[in-house]
């Protein structure tokens, strides 16, 4: 993977695939309009026993399209993260961004025929905000200080604090609408483009077409069904004779054998996916900065994205937005690999040799233990001895992750940049327990908090791009690096621009794609 | 007779006992792991608000006596409880896992017992001649193999590269036909496993008793080969190729977690592993019980059938120091 001519080999074809694509079109025109019929089989490698199509609870990507396929949104994240409108036609908010109202769209209706009203949003909000709800929606929620219909068509939301990111919010995926007074969620009651037909938690699901529903172009296979397989060979293996038409997480070392098939596309999307070692501000040694400036100049970003990423990904600049993100500030110098630097840095904080200790395991991402030797490597040129701790696959959110002052971490991304820095960056993220750094900037909180009131576009722009030269020269974020997407999908299937909020088109193949 | 029923009640009551221990160790086991259900189930997402409203919801703020005593009692009337992870009943969860792990099992041992003692006659019969060499060299290797290699050759050969047979063994309800389709890769991986060791402890055991002196009057006699093993040497090597054939039958439900990822076949194996990942505790438990009363239910039923062969094993006291 040190080829640079094989690297470019592998973008040649992947602009040569999206030529070929191109030119389907003039001659296809009918490619362009989706059509309808087939089944799509799509193999999933992200799933649990404990999946279940209650909303406050889904924590896997199985789950995320199963939702997506039998229920909408409010609004819906399109390709680029634009907001497009979905079971609301139209949103507007006061000026003070405190005050949201969305109107919703006429005619549509559950699987069992029941029009949508506003008490339908009322309660699919209210199941989340509810005292004693599970919902790991709920932290999100809780600027909701009241929802309520407004006339036969309107709901209402009253904001504690005014947020002009609070339409996008609305198209996270445990947001779905279900009907009102619905407790059975078993039944996959929605509005979506699908009716649940089968559901064995861990193994598969079957869906079939809604054939009353409302959107155009949308939902246009016969019958999805979803298969769990943990395996990436299985998945490969499943794809290549044809028992599957796409699936997720291709393993980046199998691209080149995958693409020497003529009838598997590999998909490369830019993502919000980052990988990080978060290190605690609040414990020693991490509390000095130059300590933290010392780690994040001891690590060779581009060989990590090189080795562990097969070159599917590109180098992380310590804090956290990426190009994929609104308010990605691409003008802050990328930190590169100096060890003299380090060194530098260390004698400042006055340690002569740091030691310390790095836990990882495979479940944040797989090459996790890879990056953390090649960075053991790296930080001994300047000094730093990195223990690299191997921790149990299972229970590591709970016992390691935001324990432990320095582990191995990966974010998944986020709606906006106004979630992110909420959750991850802000006091708030502290009280939600998802600061893992514990930074508590108190200029930081202000811009979070400010940037998320301002509609002007250019005043929020400069506020997050000092947010993120704060994260950058200030933070405990030693973020490495940005991973793409990698899916495999028969070249069967149609598609327009691919979405990079999470694997398979944002999670809505089964909405978006179509049989060519 | 009635000394034989004393001794297989003797049996049945002590692996009653084992599975109640068993039950035990695994609670305790699964109680030890780091990280608890609640935590394992909502994830990275976890807050301690909604950590601690899962805890109250799935009963696991008490005491962990309490909660073994809830599950045993629950085991006792025939309920196996509910799942912590999904909430649905456990036997829904659980039974259409154990039939498709049994058809496997069942398939397997139906290619791979009767030819793995038909081989290993074969190559007694055909001692140090070629077919034995062969039969036993084969065997060594593919022994030797770890199985998702042999699963993965498998299917690069008979999926991806002829394309015969389907990489995955998901069957969509099918027929027999698809179904036996779908199971025959999963099936061929376990077998040559089996094969091989059925092989080898056939012809080991008939080769003991090669040795006695009646087989050589026997052969003095002038009686052919093949009917020295099979009816003279066969039948005095009966109890420790049912042994061995059984254990292997027990393997073939029990250890096949690797064969179920590789071909992603929902059987009991992969329910049990995905359930530790989530602390699914009860689940986890009646996997365990079920794998455990198969085994040990298996072993019976191997000391039954070896006494039924053997009259001696039938009076303990009158007992030969067996090789």
């Amino acid at each position: 993977m040190t080829n640079h001519g094989h690297l470019d080999r592998r973008s040649l074809l992947l602009g040569a695939g999206a030529l070929g694509a191109a030119q389907l079109l003039p001659s296809n025109a009918m490619a362009q309009t989706p059509k309808r019929g087939g089944a799509f089989r799509v193999g999933i490698s992200d799933f649990a026993t404990s999946d279940s199509l209650d909303p406050t609870l889904v924590e896997t990507q199985f789950s995320q399209h199963l939702q997506w396929q039998l229920r909408n949104n409010l609004v819906e994240a399109g390709p680029g993260g634009k907001l497009v409108p979905e079971l609301a036609e139209s949103w507007e908010g006061s000026k003070d961004a405190k005050t949201w109202t969305f109107k919703l769209r006429k005619g549509v209706t559950f699987h069992d025929g029941k029009s949508l009203t506003p008490a339908d949003v009322v309660h699919s909000f209210n199941t989340h905000r509810r005292d004693g709800s599970k919902s790991m929606t709920k932290p999100i929620l809780a600027q909701i200080a009241a929802v309520k219909a407004d006339g036969p068509d309107a709901v209402v939301f009253e904001l504690i604090d005014g947020n002009v990111g609070f339409p996008a919010l609305t198209s996270s995926v445990g947001l779905v609408i279900i009907p009102d007074g619905d407790t059975d969620y078993r039944r996959g009651m929605g509005t979506g483009g699908y009716i649940l037909e089968q559901f064995e938690p861990g193994v598969r699901s079957r869906v079939k077409r809604n054939p009353n529903y409302w959107k155009a172009g949308r939902g246009n296979f016969d019958t999805v069904e979803m298969i769990c397989i943990k395996d990436a060979t299985a998945r490969a293996n499943a794809l290549l004779t044809g028992q599957l038409d796409a699936y997720n997480a291709v393993d980046p070392r199998t691209v080149a054998l995958l693409e020497r098939n003529s009838a598997v596309r590999i998909n490369r999307v830019k993502s919000k996916a980052h990988f990080a070692f978060p290190m605690m501000v609040d414990q020693a040694p991490f509390a000095s900065n130059d300590v933290r400036l010392a780690m994040k100049y001891a690590i060779d970003r581009e060989e990590i994205v090189k080795r562990v990423l097969g070159g599917f990904g590109s180098p992380g600049n310590d804090h956290p937005l990426s190009a994929a993100y609104e308010f990605y500030d691409g003008s802050i110098p990328q930190r590169a690999y100096d060890p003299d630097k380090a060194k530098f840095h260390l004698a400042k904080a006055g340690e002569a040799s740091l030691r310390v200790q790095l836990h990882v395991s495979e479940t944040p991402f797989s090459g996790a233990t890879d990056a953390a030797v090649l960075f053991k490597a790296h930080a001994a040129k300047a000094g730093i001895t990195v223990d690299v701790v191997k921790e149990p696959e299972d229970g590591y959110w709970s016992s390691v992750w935001n324990k432990r002052p320095l582990c191995t971490s990966r974010w998944s991304g986020r709606i906006n940049d106004d979630v992110l820095l909420t959750l991850g960056y802000s006091d708030t993220g502290t009280k939600a327990g998802w600061n893992e750094t514990r930074i508590n900037s108190p200029r930081l909180n202000a811009i979070v908090a400010e940037a998320r009131k301002e509609f002007d576009t250019g005043k929020r722009r400069a506020l997050y791009s000092e947010a993120q030269r704060i994260i950058h020269d200030d933070g405990g974020s030693n973020i490495f690096a940005f991973a793409d997407f990698l899916d495999a999908t028969s070249r069967k299937l149609a598609f327009g621009e691919l979405a990079g909020d999470w694997m398979l088109d944002g999670c809505r193949a089964s909405e978006r794609w179509w049989f060519a | 007779m009635h000394g034989v029923l004393a001794m297989i009640a003797q049996r049945i009551a002590l692996g009653i006992a084992t599975l109640f221990v068993i039950s035990m160790l695994v609670f305790l086991a699964v109680d030890m792991l780091p990280g608890d259900p609640a935590e394992a189930i909502l994830g990275q997402s976890a807050t301690p608000a909604s950590v601690a409203a899962l805890r109250q919801e799935l009963g696991l703020n008490k005491p962990l006596i309490v909660r073994y005593a809830d599950w045993t009692a629950g085991m006792l009337r025939g309920d196996f409880g509910r799942s912590l992870a999904n909430d649905r009943p456990i036997s829904e969860l659980v039974a259409p896992r154990l039939g498709a792990t049994l058809s496997l099992a069942a398939l397997a041992a139906a290619i791979a017992l009767p030819l793995g003692v038909l081989l290993g006659i074969l190559s007694t019969v055909h001692r140090d001649r070629a077919l034995d060499r062969v039969a036993s060299t084969a065997s060594l290797l593919v022994i030797s193999f770890p199985e998702f290699f042999t699963a993965y050759m498998l299917v690069a050969c008979f999926s991806v590269g002829l394309g015969w047979l389907p990489a995955i063994s998901l069957s969509s309800q099918g027929g027999f036909l698809e179904t036996l389709t779908m199971l025959a890769l999963p099936a061929l991986t376990l077998s040559l496993a089996v094969i091989g060791y059925v092989l080898r402890m056939t012809r080991a055991a008939i080769m003991g008793v090669m040795a006695s002196p009646y087989v050589e009057m026997a052969r003095l006699k002038g009686v052919g080969p093949w009917d020295v093993v099979v009816r003279h040497a066969l039948p005095n090597a009966l109890s420790p190729i049912i042994n061995v054939v059984i254990i292997n039958l027990a393997y073939l439900v029990v250890g096949v977690v690797v064969i179920e990822v590789v071909f992603v076949y929902p059987g009991l194996g992969q329910l049990l592993v995905d359930s530790v990942a989530k602390r699914d505790i009860p689940v986890v438990q009646a996997c365990c019980i079920l794998f455990a009363a198969t085994y040990i239910g298996l072993n019976l039923l191997a000391d039954i059938l070896a006494l039924l062969a053997n009259p001696r094993l039938r009076r303990p006291r009158h007992r030969e120091a067996r090789a």
